[in-house]
């Protein structure tokens, strides 16, 4: 039977168990609209802008590991999708994002609407399509979703022409695609996985430090398991947050920049670092050279690029984490660790994370809250819920202060440190996870990168929290800019007005007023909004925003202006030279 | 250290861009890359020259066999391998030193192509080395223009690396070549 461009895309989507898709409209898309106008099976969630949509389906994938779909048109609709599409690349999201193009003999005449959008995110995607032929549109199809969301998953893109989805032609979409440049290896070599188990049981300051791929890999269930039987403390980074629980006696914390004390001083004094699912990024690291400087490295990674990249490793082992895992378990023995584990019960009493949990005593004179008091108390009121960020001082937190206890629980940019992903990938999350409480913690500058999307949580009746720590700064900027520029705020006040000093060097009684009135304007968009000043109506708050089940809610909580994420390891530092204040070194 | 690195990808447009792109958007040393069919017209080899420490090029090999229309990558550095580029050269000769020209040429087994009023084209074939040698020879009689090919590779004795036509190769077996490499 001959069938439409759109109408094979339509069959695709249903093949592929597609029930969500996030887009916006445009002119060359309209007929993949209008199939989609009659199909109840597949729901389409209008966001407000392409990043928004890019997101949200960024959010609907971390969340459930399903693959997100987005639909938009050429040209600005296609770049408005870019920076969506690069954080979902730096993060190993699957995605396949279809993009509308003028029609064939249009291309490269500069028609309107036209973007070279192949070209563009030809470094952002981990592969990408321009459908030229409109036989190949089933196979592309196949390829699109097969590569997204195997191996190292990553974002797709497939450009349709106008006159593709238009044509008719092959119904045919098929049920498996070979692509003979694409083959990743999932099992792990054999005697490889056997050295690792031999090192591992000969160690005797070994560390787990696991990343995203547990996550992606779905291997939580059998690392805790690695864990049990080996009794071995776990590191991780941010992207590995819920591989164990975070209140798990054995779990030391996020290593790096902004991780724990006891995290970075065990890594640095290791003899053994086992990695999996990680790329030894620069913020986990710190400076390479005291990095573990005395740990022989085992790292197991989906991604042979990653392995031995930035550190020298011993014990390499290319594979899929669950089945890697799933090999390595049955040859796991507890090491001989009770030394290290004083040695680290030692760290832990040192330099404990202060803790606020929230009465008035912990506010600063002029009753502004504390961001960790806010995160805690969330923490408190809703322990299991999906936690979105944004980027930045309410990210850093959020990872030191949030207790979390489930794998995919923690959806937040990590490596492209994309402010504005927090909100929308919130609303993927929920139409995901229709059950279960989603929160986005924002900072007041990131939630106004897509806060447009209120619109769409306000349309579709999602109750997403969102809780703005407001300080009126970009913080995490002010914050270096205090620590290392001298307090020299160059464009990072919010608040700032025509009759602000020109140089000024912080906050006090001559500040303007803040704009926007974040309660006003979620009550503008139809959402509730509420305004938290005293610690103790955080609680309160929060469980009234939990009572309600058909709108967003955002929640403005006016916290200290120049509270600091610490600890903290400066730029260029080794991981065991942490800053735990303004002044202080260890 | 300078590599060379055959591969054999899908010929479908947009593969060397991609492969271009990773050199420049990463930050790699590429010195000259060529392209052309294979026996088979969905394949298409590239040959590319590349520099780098050890770590360098393993990454690239890497980030090369990760693109998804990269088939398989070889190494020819280690291998016995055979390598030849083509160069067009033209130099500044009057009459009388046409002679002189005619005698290096043949020193060089390169071939005269053109010859004008007071110039000649010349086209040499070797490796990079000679051609580099035969175009500080020719320094004197003031070059005008030179194109160079690029090189193309091949390794010696009967080993094919292009795939057969039809068997559609896993390149599973490319990724244990890499971890090969890796573990090496």
């Amino acid at each position: 039977m001959k069938i439409s461009g759109a109408e094979l895309f339509i069959k695709a989507l249903k093949a592929e168990g597609v029930k969500h898709l996030f887009g916006f409209p445009g002119g060359v898309v309209i007929p993949v609209f209008d199939a989609l106008y009659s199909e109840p099976e597949i729901k389409v969630i209008l966001t407000r802008h392409e990043q928004g949509a890019v997101h949200a389906a960024d959010g609907y994938a971390r969340s459930t590991g399903k693959t997100g779909v987005c639909l938009v048109t050429s040209g600005p609709g296609a770049t408005n999708t870019v920076t969506g599409i690069a954080t979902a690349n730096f993060d190993s999201v699957p995605i396949v994002c279809f993009t509308g193009q003028v029609s064939r003999s249009m291309i490269g005449n500069d028609a309107f609407q036209e973007a070279d959008i192949v070209g563009i995110t030809r470094p952002i995607t981990k592969h990408n399509y321009l459908v030229l032929d409109r036989k190949d549109l089933g196979r592309i199809l196949k390829e699109a979703f097969t590569i997204a969301n195997s191996g190292r998953p990553g974002p797709v893109l497939v450009d349709l022409p106008k006159d593709v989805i238009l044509e008719k032609g092959d119904d045919e979409y098929p049920a498996k695609v070979a692509i003979r440049g694409y083959n990743p290896v999932l099992k792990g070599h054999p005697n490889q996985i056997k050295r690792a188990a031999g090192v591992l049981k000969k160690a005797r300051k070994p560390l787990f430090y696991v990343g995203g791929g547990i996550h992606i890999a779905g291997a939580v269930e059998l690392f805790r398991k690695a864990v049990k039987k080996t009794g071995v403390p776990v590191v991780h980074s941010l992207m590995g947050i819920g591989a164990v629980p975070g209140d798990d006696p054995l779990a030391l914390g996020m290593l790096g920049m902004h991780g724990t004390y006891l995290a970075n001083m065990a890594v640095t004094h290791s003899d053994l670092l086992f990695a999996i699912g990680n790329r030894f990024d620069d913020r986990a690291t710190g400076d390479l050279s005291k990095f573990a400087p005395e740990a022989k490295i085992v790292h197991i990674d989906q991604d042979p690029v990653s392995i031995s990249r930035n550190v020298p490793v011993e014990v390499p082992i290319v594979g899929d984490a669950h089945q890697v895992l799933e090999q390595l378990l049955p040859l796991l023995e507890a090491p001989k660790i009770d030394e290290w584990l004083e040695q680290i019960a030692g760290w832990r009493k040192e330099h404990p994370l202060e803790v606020h949990t929230g009465t008035d005593s912990g506010a600063d004179p002029d009753g502004h809250l504390r961001p960790d008091t806010v995160i805690q108390t969330i923490c408190r009121v809703f322990p299991d819920a999906i936690i979105a960020t944004e980027v930045g001082q309410n990210q850093m937190w959020t990872s030191l202060f949030f207790t979390f206890r489930h794998p995919r629980s923690l959806l937040t940019s990590g490596g492209l440190g994309t402010m504005g992903y927090g909100f929308p990938a919130a609303i993927g999350a929920q139409i995901a996870n229709p059950d279960k409480r989603v929160i986005d913690i924002a900072g007041d500058g990131s939630i106004q990168m897509n806060i447009q999307e209120l619109a769409t949580a306000v349309q579709n009746r999602l109750p997403v929290i969102v809780a703005i720590l407001n300080n009126g700064y970009l913080g995490m900027v002010r914050q270096w800019q205090e620590l290392f520029f001298d307090r020299r705020y160059s464009s990072t006040c919010l608040i700032t007005g025509a009759e602000c000093p020109p140089q000024c060097k912080g906050p006090g009684d001559h500040c303007p007023v803040y704009h926007p009135d974040f309660v006003k304007l979620a009550e503008a968009y139809g959402a509730v909004g509420l305004r938290v000043t005293k610690d103790r109506d955080i609680e309160p708050a929060l469980a009234e925003a939990g009572r309600i089940k058909d709108r967003p809610i955002f929640i403005d909580f006016l916290v200290e202006r120049e509270f600091n994420v610490f600890p903290m390891v400066a730029p260029g530092a080794g991981n065991s030279e942490m800053m735990f204040s303004e002044g202080g070194e260890s | 250290m300078t590599h060379v690195l055959s591969m054999l990808v899908e010929n479908h447009q947009g593969v060397l861009s991609r492969i271009a792109g990773l050199f420049s958007g990463r930050g790699y040393n590429l010195e000259s890359i060529t392209a052309g069919v294979t026996t088979d017209s969905q394949v298409s080899r590239i040959t590319l020259v590349c520099k780098g420490d050890d770590n360098v090029i393993d990454q690239i090999k890497k980030q090369l066999n990760k693109l998804i229309d990269v088939i398989k990558v070889t190494d020819l550095s280690p291998l016995a391998s055979l390598h030849r580029e083509v160069a067009l050269i033209k130099v500044r000769a009057k009459p009388n030193q046409r002679g002189e020209v005619f005698q290096v040429a043949d020193v060089f087994r390169a071939r005269v192509l053109d010859v004008g009023i007071d110039s000649m084209v010349l086209e040499v074939t070797g490796s990079s080395d000679k051609i580099d040698n035969f175009i500080a020879v020719l320094q004197p009689y003031s070059i005008r223009e030179v194109a160079r090919s690029g090189l193309i590779s091949m390794e010696r004795g009967r080993k094919q690396s292009s795939p057969p036509p039809q068997q559609r190769k896993g390149a599973s077996e490319k990724l244990n070549d890499d971890f090969k490499i890796t573990i090496a």
